[in-house]
């Protein structure tokens, strides 16, 4: 695979490393009893710790370290036994602690990998530097008022992890299937509800640019992307800007970016003139958080087969590629609703590829054109089954099946009724088909001819005929069959 | 270490607090003179000693995962010299 990049002069090579935000799934904050529900009226879900009332003091959701640990090992982490809170201070107006909570030197999980799986069958690792808990910021609306900012404390105080990946990224679509990937696995653990829209899942993007083989170049940072479209875009014009700069013999000076999603462009933050200088400390009103072997042991007898484990069960339960596997099992919904499918019905497992494309192409195809989701989808697994079944059983022709599932789909009824109510069953009865056929010859006979004369590619028109006249219903290897007997 | 105006004005900055000449003296002599005091520490042999966070020798007590559904804007935004519409108001900080 080549991963390079033409300029003017050269190739270069892109170089990138991701900081994922991910909300903790919890029904409290880190450090508050306040709700994390999403939506609510603003400053209603505050506690007097959110809003650094004088004498308030953190004490800390076990929950939340549960999550973080799972997601850990998620992850083929180490989990650190031994961690600790410290205070990352800077003012902002949605912080209003004048710090955040975060962890620095001793994160609660540290060095892991992930998996990233390619179409054409390769996959590559990418390695996870930590993960670490902190507290996530209120929010800031610019665009309400021509001289105010609006600040709503709701989000004050969240759980978030922050997981830190190598520079081992080389592409923007690297980057997008290695944050599916993370959140696929933050899904099936049920540690973040995955939400980019909500901002349950962001992420901050390092990237440098090199020519292949040197050292790494100077990177900058691209802030706060929450979508995978706009982390690829912002990827994909950083890079060029390097490059420009580079290829016309300047250098890049390190900085914090952000990225206009309506311009498509970087540019850097405004007050760049003082250096962050967070001033790490520990937080003197947390104790280090301690996790025994024991503990730790019976978080992992919690977790649930996670997607890379079901891709192989399923490459060697159904014999599917590594890349139908892969597409199967990053959303925990697919996998589940594929589950259920093969084994609504025993035949099934031995069509475990037809059942695959129909979930994958034809069904998501309808998904995505009406813009529902597969769970609340109106075809049930079973259903899509009996359907599967009905073609694999030879009553309809897939092309058949085609209309059967939309109609399914905008009316919930079943494969079978509908099937039944449209008369829709296949016809294989060669002595009908070949009816059909001798009709379709007798009132073409020029066709006939050009035909017989040596114009081959005539044989559609007829299928097509025949087809007609039985509503699409034939058989079309028995049409074909019967139709080239006959044309002799 | 030496605390010298340089180092004064940044720790000001980044505290958000504005010094005038006097105080930076003054501030300049209190801090040496603390620094001076704590570096006595330096004469201690802390080779292979692990850095402690805490005193204490308690462990850090934990919270169920239970959220209150008391409405808190109203009690939150009390103080708040300027709100809108249930949120605080402030000086546009757009970047």
């Amino acid at each position: 695979m080549n991963n390079l990049i033409k300029g003017e002069k050269h190739d270069w090579e892109m170089v990138i490393g991701l900081e994922i935000h991910a909300q903790v799934k919890s029904n409290s904050k880190l450090f508050s009893s306040s709700s994390t529900k999403f939506g609510s009226s603003p400053n209603s879900q505050v506690s007097l710790v959110d809003a650094a009332m004088p004498g308030m003091l953190p004490v800390i959701n076990k929950y939340c370290v549960v999550q973080a640990v799972k997601t850990g090992v998620g992850l083929n982490a180490k989990i650190n036994n031994y961690s600790v809170f410290d205070r990352k201070n800077y003012f902002y107006a949605d912080l209003p602690q004048g710090y955040q909570i975060s962890q620095y030197k001793y994160p609660i999980v540290g060095e892991g990998k992930v998996t990233i799986d390619f179409k054409d069958g390769t996959s590559k690792d990418i390695r996870i530097v930590r993960l670490h808990l902190e507290q996530d910021a209120g929010k800031s609306l610019h665009d309400q008022n021509p001289s105010k900012t609006y600040v709503d404390l709701n989000r004050s105080g969240v759980a978030l992890m922050e997981i830190v990946s190598e520079p081992d990224i080389r592409t923007p679509d690297e980057a997008g299937m290695y944050i599916s990937k993370i959140r696929s696995i933050l899904m099936y653990l049920d540690t973040c509800d995955g939400n980019m829209q909500e901002g349950s899942l962001r992420a901050d993007v390092n990237i440098s640019v090199r020519k292949p083989g040197d050292e790494y170049g100077t990177r900058c940072e691209i802030k706060n992307l929450n979508s995978i479209k706009f982390i690829k875009q912002a990827i994909n014009y950083e890079a060029k800007r390097q490059i420009e700069i580079l290829e016309s013999g300047g250098s890049i000076e390190q900085n914090t970016m952000l990225f206009n999603t309506s311009t498509g462009k970087t540019r850097p933050m405004r007050n760049k003139e003082e250096a962050h200088d967070y001033r790490y400390f520990p937080d003197p009103d947390l104790l280090p958080l301690e996790i025994s072997k024991e503990e730790i042991g019976k978080i992992k007898s919690l977790i649930p087969e996670l997607p890379d484990e079901l891709k192989n069960k399923f490459i060697e339960t159904y014999k599917l590629s590594n890349y139908d596997a892969s597409v199967l099992t990053a959303e925990k919904q697919t996998s589940d609703y594929f589950n259920e499918t093969i084994n609504s019905d025993p035949e099934l497992k031995n069509h475990a590829k037809i059942v695959v494309n129909w979930i994958t192409s034809e069904l998501f195809s309808l998904l995505n054109k009406n813009n529902q989701d597969l769970n609340n989808s109106l075809v049930s697994p079973e259903n899509l089954g009996q359907l599967i079944k009905l073609i694999s059983t030879n009553e309809i022709s897939g092309k058949i099946a085609k209309d059967v599932l939309e109609d399914m789909f905008s009316s919930g009824k079943t494969a079978r009724q509908i099937v039944d109510e449209k008369g829709l069953q296949q016809v294989t009865d060669q002595g009908e088909i070949a009816k059909v056929i001798d009709e379709v010859i007798a009132e073409n006979p020029k066709m006939v001819e050009q035909y017989l004369a040596g114009k081959d590619k005539l044989l559609g028109f007829f299928v097509g005929q025949a087809m007609k006249l039985t509503k699409g219903k034939a058989n079309p290897k028995m049409l074909n069959d019967i139709l080239k007997s006959k044309l002799k | 270490m030496k605390i010298d105006k340089n180092t004064i004005n940044k720790i000001a900055r980044l505290s958000r607090i504005k010094l005038d000449d006097k105080e930076s003296e003054d501030y300049i002599k209190d801090l040496n003179s603390i620094l001076d005091w704590v570096e006595q520490l330096n004469e201690v042999n802390t080779d292979n000693v692990e850095p402690l966070s805490n005193i204490s020798s308690s462990i850090l007590p934990k919270r169920e995962d239970v959220s209150n559904d008391t409405n808190s804007s109203e009690e939150i935004l009390e103080n708040a010299p300027d709100k809108l519409e249930g949120f605080f108001a402030v000086p546009k900080v757009v970047e």
